[in-house]
């Protein structure tokens, strides 16, 4: 089931005024920040659909960079983030697209910073309540309810293995997850939904297992 | 885990508890929590609720101009006429209003289950209160059970105007308040579905049409005519009136309306109200020609 929670209906606490064009949009900022892992130095940010048509009005805009600066949706900063934002040295574009898109609240979020570079697809399905559907060409599905763990290794046979054993032993329970490849025998993505947050020994644990590239942590 | 409204009703009444025991005892289970956690996790949004109303009740007025106000004209109205809807009635409309004025001028407010719709609920309860004299638990039951409601909806149909229009949120909204309404009263578990359906069956092919693709013009409104079709809703179930369609068809039928309208009316600000002359004018007034 998509909602699981009551409080995915009676909440969030929120600044207005939409739930899914700026409290979800701000969630999806917020989930490709943490991908991310710092504060990018740009963003470029596609809006589909309904979003793309209502987002100065719904506050979409600020709302995502509100996510990107890493605000909750109900920090009273978030109507100025645009202009947090600049004074930061984030710089963000937003583009709207004409396309169709898979969902009427749709957002591609293609951020930077040096050399490294990260494009999520993200969309907010109500009350805002959002699913994380694409991590640099990967397909998911991330509720945003509970912390995550996401992890880029090399497709090898024991990858997946070393991973729950270490959670396993950090007394980590895994509640969803997900295994998803590009090609056979090269980059694949697993996405771990658990019930508890993992703290950085459970992450410095992971990073130094065999087949690991990369680790994103999202903490609830 | 209940997946529809009568598997809801049919646990509720299975184990002789009500409808917002069901959902804190899912909560619970679901989210691995004591009930202390779960009571006080909700309480947190019926502070914010509180504090939105008595925010609009000083008076706000949105970033645009274009909605705020009109929560206290009414409770003005109110101090020197008797309504013909009656105070009770009246009242949730000015607190509905309120609240949504309050999100409109980018306040805080509790999403329930949207921000668009957010004034239905607690515009209701803060309404019969008065008339109810609920204990600050019976206050926090009655956002369990518009919570139970509504998570049926979202799971089986929509609660977002861009994916199924204003009848998804308001028409969910509305209905969620009407079932709380139910319990609080003390009505029995299928009379809130009853209350619940009524509600949305009035509500269903509602579009979402906001000018200038805001949350203000006509959604403010719109959480007026939630508000006291719940009321109305609520007594007609307590009265004993019973929905000829099944409350979980009715939810079928706004799903699959959702899905037959026209984009234009789902959350784009392209059709409906937002096309009218004076939407269009709006709408360039505010962002200018080009937008």
């Amino acid at each position: 089931m998509k909602f699981n929670s009551v409080f995915d209906i009676i909440g969030p606490v929120m600044i207005g005024p939409s739930s899914s064009h700026t409290a979800g949009a701000a969630r999806i900022g917020r989930a490709a920040r943490h991908l991310f892992g710092q504060e990018p130095e740009w963003a470029k940010v596609h809006l589909y659909e309904s979003f793309a048509k209502t987002y100065r009005g719904h506050g979409t805009d600020y709302a995502i960079a509100g996510g990107l600066l890493d605000f909750e949706t109900d920090d009273p900063r978030m109507s100025q983030a645009l202009d947090i934002a600049k004074e930061k040295g984030l710089s963000i574009e937003f583009i709207e697209e004409a396309g169709k898109a898979p969902h009427p609240n749709t957002t591609r979020i293609i951020i930077g910073k040096g050399d490294k570079q990260q494009e999520l697809v993200g969309i907010s399905i109500g009350g805002g309540k959002i699913e994380v559907k694409e991590l640099n060409g990967f397909e998911l599905r991330l509720s945003g309810h509970h912390p995550a763990i996401l992890i880029m290794h090399n497709d090898r046979f024991g990858a997946i293995a070393s991973v729950t054993q270490i959670l396993a032993k950090y007394e980590i329970n895994i509640g969803h997850m997900e295994v998803n490849r590009k090609d056979v025998g090269k980059h694949a993505l697993m996405v771990i939904e658990t019930d508890q947050n993992a703290d950085s020994d459970v992450l410095e644990a992971l990073k130094a297992s065999e087949h690991i590239i990369n680790i994103a942590n999202i903490s609830n | 885990m209940f997946r529809t409204v009568k598997e809801l009703v049919e646990l509720a009444e299975q184990n002789n508890i009500s409808i917002s025991e069901v959902m804190i005892c899912q909560e619970m289970d679901v989210k691995n929590k004591t009930r202390d956690d779960v009571m006080k996790e909700m309480d947190k949004n019926l502070v914010v609720m509180e504090k939105a109303i008595e925010e609009s009740l000083a008076g706000v007025t949105s970033v645009t101009g274009l909605t705020g106000g009109d929560a206290v004209r009414i409770q003005n109205y109110m101090s020197t006429h008797t309504p013909l809807s009656g105070p009770l009635l009246l009242d949730a409309v000015s607190k509905a209003m309120g609240t949504n004025e309050v999100n409109a001028a980018m306040g805080t407010i509790c999403a329930t289950p949207t921000a668009g719709s957010a004034g239905c609920v607690p515009g209701t309860l803060f309404a019969v209160k008065h008339q109810l004299n609920p204990t600050r638990e019976q206050m926090i039951r009655y956002l369990f059970t518009a919570g139970a409601f509504g998570f049926v909806v979202a799971n089986n149909a929509c609660i977002s105007g861009a994916a199924g229009g204003c009848q998804a949120e308001v028409g969910s909204a509305g209905a969620m308040a009407a079932a709380a309404i139910v319990e609080m009263a003390g009505g029995t578990p299928q009379q809130s579905a009853e209350a619940f359906a009524i509600t949305l069956k009035n509500m269903l092919g509602l579009v979402c049409d906001p000018v200038a693709g805001l949350v203000e013009v006509p959604c403010v409104k719109r959480n007026a005519a939630g508000a006291s079709l719940a009321i109305v809703s609520a007594d007609m179930a307590l009265a004993g009136v019973e929905s000829a369609i099944p409350c979980d068809e009715v939810i079928g039928a706004m799903y699959r309306i959702g899905k037959q309208m026209h984009p234009s009316l789902r959350e784009t600000g392209e059709g409906g109200l937002a096309d009218t002359p004076t939407g269009r004018l709006l709408k360039d007034k505010i962002f200018g020609a080009i937008g």
